[in-house]
């Protein structure tokens, strides 16, 4: 967890990513951010996210990108 | 059968009648009668390919749900398909594009192909996107499979949607499509409403500012400067109200039978930043292109790979931008391309993907910007940002109407030739437009800036059914009359197309 | 509460209807002007006094007889339902328009419109079907004789036709918004400017000789009704020297009213009797007659339309002090023109080149 809190400070050190869950209704992550944030997941976590899986649903808070990483971890 | 038409409107009539007379299981295979007998109209020929694309996805989709997932075969028959249909589209729409380029190429050799003139099936670029999206998801497992053939065919044919989409998703849409529907006054006045809102923005706006954009889109040499300018914001205009007027009509002829297909456009001329206006401009589109395309890509493992190599290269900052730069300029050719085969519709895309990608680069340094200098929240700094992304998409415009090679040119001299002296003494008045024409179009764009900001709160219908019923009377009725008289429409006029219609 | 929903509904339909009549009424061209062709078939019904002779066709029979001349010189009284273009199905459907006002003795049709069986332009199937009233004939006549770009729901509409005139309003607009004034004597189109014939182009070979079929089926379907109402029906080809009347479609009429012994007056064939003189009984150079030609040519009828069994009315005192009134209009009229062209060398209302 503390690691995709520091990945994602790397695309936007100034939002509160433990109790933010409107990130991307905010724009915190737009689609591009979303790739960026998922490139880095890939490249520092080693874990890849299948595209089906990016969905905003998905992206709403750092929980949720956890858990997706979690599943995605799994499979 | 076009949307501006007494055919359609009479087809119109006569299917809702019948629709709410025979009960409601049939419903759905009265309009899918319908939308084969819309589609036979506009070329019977089309509807070959229509057939071939419903069938393809149908019986694919079906198959590949039986495979489990991991079977190569399953692969396989994803990849067939989709080669399929995009196979008929691109060789549809894009022959002649190929063979054009392969000419000029050749010309020194004195070799050339003969164009070919095959026929391209009304809204092909709209259904096969449509039936392709439908066909992906059941791959990816997101949606389950149709098994009844011809609810998937009426959600393929769906007819007011099917010329110039909004593209839908099946999960969104097939609910409403069988669910069956009783008759409701309000309903149908509402939908009403929308269509004259839409007729309204078509014929009244875009078919009357059409030939001051056209007139001077097409002479690069002839018109520079001031001109520059007002072709084009008349462009922007033309092509807003051409298009979000044929949505709205679509839109308004679905409510008609009870089904609210997707929003296609949210404000997008109230966007502050020009990814905002992407997502509010044609969204089911760019929806569709975000999903199965950019993801996709920007995912893919090979992209992945690249990504890696590049970071142990250039380092990290290079290698997390590689998926998406390259996702990015695949996108956008995609966009280009879709819009119309040729190299004008490519630039155009790669300018906006470029746009983008510089903003993003600059995204860091724009919010530190923003933090340090609070007037940046000001209405006032929100105003500037919304004229600049509309000054933006309207520039980006440029490289779609005019040549590349003229774009830098004429858009240089929009600043060193501005001259509105040059529009004194009635030579604006010469463009194909008359006096008479301009005051109806201030006025029209200003009730479509007006309705643009009353709905940002509440939407218009909304709005309108809190007014009194007198003053909703001469407000409808008063838009009624506005397209009747000031509709371009009829005897000596040549009824344009809708520009969005053969993509 | 329903009552009012009721009441509610139909103000608004009142004010719906109403305010349509009423822009229908003011966007509807009111051929007042320049191009008054489009007023001729309306004026028919404002006529109440019956007629021996309706005269049928295009331009040919509306500009080069003239009735108050007919009844001047022997007593006839004509009617000329004649429009610019006027095809031969639209002949026929005026004369069945015409038969539910009265039944003439006699019926002359012009039938230079043979060669012509589809419509060329159609504002001028508007200025011929926009003036008659409806009836089943307007109706098929209608749907008969549109052309393939024009839809049947603008002639029920007319506003859907004219919408875009909103830009052209003039003052006549409002003028003659209820009323226009009368611009033909009993028909015929008066004009008192001279422009002498002058070279026309070269006669060339026609390319189809053959008149079309669906000429020859309206044809039949005139000479039919005529027979069953018994009304005497005549044909009838202007002095007109351009466009050409071709010798091989003369010989199609006269074949054809050899069959059915239907007479067929070619004045084409007898300018001499008549008297014409190309330097000064034409306004446009030989294509159309002016009043003086158009006289000539009435004189020139009279004799032949009394021989075909029409009667001189000119004792019967009703009908004289009505005549009159005609006869003092188009004298005035004429005057006018002869007065006006005589000091200018032009008419001013038709300053503007105008064929048809």
């Amino acid at each position: 967890m503390e690691e995709l809190i520091e990945i994602l400070k790397d695309i936007d050190p100034d939002v509160d990513y433990e109790t933010c869950d409107t990130l991307v209704e905010d724009g915190v992550l737009t689609s591009f951010e979303m790739v960026m944030l998922v490139t880095d997941i890939n490249q520092r976590m080693g874990v890849s996210i299948a595209p089906e899986d990016i969905l905003p649903e998905n992206f709403s808070s750092a929980k949720k990108i956890y858990e997706l990483i979690q599943k995605s971890r799994g499979e | 059968m076009l949307l501006v038409s007494y055919q359609f409107l009479l087809f119109l009539a006569v299917l809702v009648i019948l629709y709410y007379l025979i009960p409601k299981k049939f419903q759905w295979i009265l309009m899918f009668t319908a939308g084969l007998l819309f589609y036979a109209c506009g070329g019977p020929g089309g509807l070959v390919f229509v057939l071939v694309t419903v069938l393809s996805t149908w019986g694919l989709a079906l198959s590949i749900s039986r495979i489990p997932k991991g079977e190569k075969k399953r692969k396989s028959l994803f990849i067939l398909g989709l080669l399929l249909n995009a196979g008929i589209l691109a060789v549809l729409k894009y022959t002649n594009f190929f063979l054009q380029n392969i000419n000029t190429l050749l010309e020194p050799q004195g070799v050339s192909f003969s164009y070919v003139n095959w026929l391209l099936p009304l809204g092909i670029s709209y259904y096969t996107f449509q039936s392709v999206g439908y066909f992906t998801d059941v791959y990816l497992g997101k949606t389950e499979p149709e098994k009844n053939l011809g609810h998937y065919a009426l959600f393929v044919t769906f007819f007011p949607q099917m010329v110039q989409g909004p593209i839908s998703r099946y999960d969104e849409l097939k609910d409403q499509l069988f669910k069956g529907y009783t008759y409701d006054s309000r309903r149908i006045r509402s939908g009403l409403l929308r269509m004259l809102w839409g007729y309204f923005k078509k014929l009244v706006v875009a078919d009357r500012i059409a030939p001051l954009a056209i007139t001077i889109a097409q002479a690069p040499e002839g018109f520079g400067g001031i001109w520059v300018w007002i072709g084009m914001v008349s462009y922007t205009i033309w092509m807003y109200s051409d298009f979000t007027g044929g949505i709205d009509i679509v839109l308004g002829v679905a409510e008609l039978f009870g089904i609210a297909l997707p929003e296609n456009f949210d404000h997008p001329f109230f966007s502050k930043s020009l990814a905002e206006f992407w997502r509010r401009w044609h969204m089911s589109l760019m929806r569709w292109l975000r999903e199965y395309i950019f993801f996709p890509i920007s995912m893919s493992k090979s992209v992945g790979k690249l990504s890696q190599k590049a970071r142990k290269v250039f380092g990290k900052n290079m290698g997390r931008r590689v998926p998406l730069y390259i996702a990015s300029i695949v996108t956008w050719f995609v966009t280009g391309i879709w819009h119309g085969a040729s190299w004008n519709f490519v630039c155009w895309g790669m300018a906006n993907c470029i746009a983008l990608l510089i903003s993003q680069e600059l995204s860091s340094w724009s919010k530190k910007f923003r933090k340090t200098h609070t007037w940046t929240e000001s209405n006032a700094y929100g105003c500037f940002e919304v004229v600049r992304t509309f000054l933006i998409f309207c520039m980006l415009e440029m490289f779609e109407y005019y040549p590349f090679s003229s774009v830098f040119r004429l858009f240089v001299s929009m600043f060193t030739e501005f001259d509105p002296r040059q529009l004194i003494g009635g030579a604006l008045f010469n463009m194909g437009i008359t006096i008479q024409d301009f005051t109806i179009l201030i006025l029209s764009v200003a009730l479509m800036v007006w309705t643009g900001f009353v709905s940002l709160k509440t939407p218009m219908r909304e709005w309108l059914s809190k007014r009194p019923a007198w003053i909703r009377f001469i407000l409808v009725y008063g838009l009624f009359l506005c397209v009747l008289i000031f509709g371009i429409y009829g005897q000596g006029y040549d009824a344009s197309q809708f520009i969005y219609n053969q993509f | 509460m329903d009552s009012k929903k009721y009441t509610r509904f139909f103000i608004a339909a009142l004010i719906i209807a109403g305010s349509l009549t009423a822009l229908t009424r003011l966007l509807v061209p009111k051929y007042m002007g320049q191009v008054t062709e489009g007023a001729f078939i309306g004026e028919y019904y404002e006529d109440k006094s019956s007629h021996d002779l309706l005269i049928l066709g295009d331009c040919e029979a509306y500009e080069n007889i003239s009735p108050v001349a007919l009844w001047k010189e022997y007593g006839i009284t004509s009617w000329i339902r004649g429009s610019a273009q006027q095809l031969i199905p639209q002949s026929y459907y005026l004369l069945e328009d015409t038969l539910r006002y009265e039944t003439p003795k006699a019926v002359l049709l012009s039938i230079s419109a043979m060669q012509q069986i589809e419509q060329v332009s159609e504002t001028y199937n508007r200025m011929t079907l926009d003036g008659m009233q409806w009836s089943d004939a307007k109706l098929m006549a209608i749907k008969n004789t549109m052309m393939p770009e024009e839809h049947f729901i603008e002639y029920v509409f007319p506003l859907l036709r004219f919408h875009s005139r909103w830009s052209d309003l003039s003052e006549d607009d409002l003028k003659y918004y209820f009323h226009g004034e009368p611009t033909t004597h009993n028909g015929y189109y008066l004009r008192a400017d001279v422009r002498p014939a002058g070279e026309f182009p070269e006669e060339r070979r026609v390319r189809n000789p053959e008149f079309e079929a669906k000429g020859y089926e309206y044809l039949d379907k005139i000479r039919e009704l005529c027979d069953k109402n018994g009304i005497k029906l005549m044909f009838f080809k202007a002095p007109s020297l351009y466009p050409v009347w071709h010798e091989e479609w003369n010989m199609q009429i006269e074949d054809y009213a050899g069959t059915y012994g239907i007479p067929y007056i070619n004045a084409l064939k007898d300018i001499e009797k008549t008297g014409i003189d190309f330097d000064t009984d034409t306004y446009d150079g030989g294509l159309h007659m002016n009043v003086y030609g158009a006289e000539k040519v009435s004189s020139y009828l009279g004799p032949m339309l009394l021989e075909a069994g029409l009667q001189d009315h000119r004792n019967e005192p009703e009908l004289a002090v009505l005549w009159k009134e005609k006869e003092n209009r188009y004298e005035a009229d004429k005057a006018a023109q002869t007065k006006e062209f005589a000091e200018k060398g032009y008419l001013a209302k038709y300053a503007g080149e105008y064929t048809h």
